[in-house]
């Protein structure tokens, strides 16, 4: 009997899962994107981020119980994420640092392009902790509220809050304590060892 | 000192400006979900052709009552056969036995008449 059911229910989980792609993808990206740091594994993770989602969709339907899936989706990508660089730490011939280039063409990169304080921001961002940057990357890049972090993160809502607190302090710190680095506008970060951020003071 | 936090966080907002996914990856995406869903539709489909159509699929139930049915009717000849061997011997020898003893009966009858002289 359920059977007789499931090509209209499908096609109702299809039409709302398309509206949830749509509304998500560039969430996505931009989480991606910031997380990993280049355009290749942003795209690789993006597109396996919502191959998942379409494979569990029914069911966090269903577990949400009319909450935004939007949480689920970037705990997803954290997910993937984090088991790319896990594999990748196995794989000393690519270490994660040959693929941390934020700035490489990038409409960031264009924003940050000759904004130095941006640039610093960016790199400070980069040195923080994994799960301090994921929240930030959350709360600015995607907008989400404390609550949409806690749930992707898989934490409390105060837990969350100190997270993103602490976060914002440590960053400033960082920021603070790195002057503006001549060296850096010649185009190269000597302590990465990746492309520099393009600032042009000159 | 609130200022100045808010200033930072505007900086960082700035800084981690959100990122348009590239042209090419949502064309490829869509079209890897696209092919996905029909194709998940056209195995649903299928299955459901295959289930109420497929003749195949009714052979298993329509053997298993025919198999059902003569295994039924099997046993019910094969006990009546055994009662049909079984039965007989013993319906004869009771009657034989009764005709036996009624001969018996009768033979005793008329000794004893003839011996009283009747």
């Amino acid at each position: 009997m359920a059977d007789r059911d499931s090509p209209k229910t499908k096609a109702q989980l299809d039409a709302e899962f398309a509206d949830l792609y749509r509304a998500h993808l560039r969430d996505v990206y931009s989480y991606a994107y910031y997380r990993v740091g280049n355009h290749h594994d942003a795209e690789d993770l993006t597109e396996q981020t919502f191959l998942q989602a379409y494979r569990h969709f029914e069911r966090a339907q269903r577990e949400s119980r009319g909450r935004p899936l939007r949480p689920w989706l970037i705990r997803i990508a954290h997910n993937l994420a984090a088991n790319l660089y896990r594999d990748r730490s196995r794989r000393p011939a690519a270490p994660i640092e040959d693929t941390s280039e934020l700035t490489a063409l990038h409409t960031t990169e264009q924003l940050v392009e000759g904004r130095e304080e941006l640039s610093r921001v960016l790199e400070g961002v980069r040195m923080l902790p994994d799960d301090r940057r994921e929240a930030l990357i959350m709360r600015f890049a995607l907008g989400m509220d404390n609550r949409e972090i806690a749930r992707a993160l898989g934490r409390s809502d105060g837990a969350t809050k100190v997270l993103i607190h602490r976060a914002i302090k440590q960053l400033e710190e960082i920021v603070s304590e790195s002057p503006p680095d001549p060296v850096r506008a010649g185009g190269h970060n000597s302590s990465t060892g990746t492309p520099g951020e393009g600032a042009r003071d000159d | 000192m609130t200022d100045r936090v808010s200033s930072f966080e505007s900086l960082l907002r700035e800084a981690l400006a959100p990122v348009e996914p590239p042209a090419a990856l949502a064309l490829r995406l869509e079209g890897t979900l696209t092919s996905i869903t029909e194709m998940a539709a056209d195995e649903l489909e299928a299955w459901e052709l295959g289930a109420m159509r497929d003749p195949r699929n009714w052979a298993r139930p329509a053997a298993a009552v025919v198999v059902g049915s003569a295994a039924a009717a099997g046993l019910v000849l094969l006990r009546a056969r055994r009662r049909a061997q079984e039965n007989p011997p013993d319906l004869l020898s009771a009657r034989s036995a009764a005709e036996r003893s009624l001969r018996d009966l009768s033979e005793q009858t008329r000794r004893l008449l003839a011996r009283r002289g009747i």
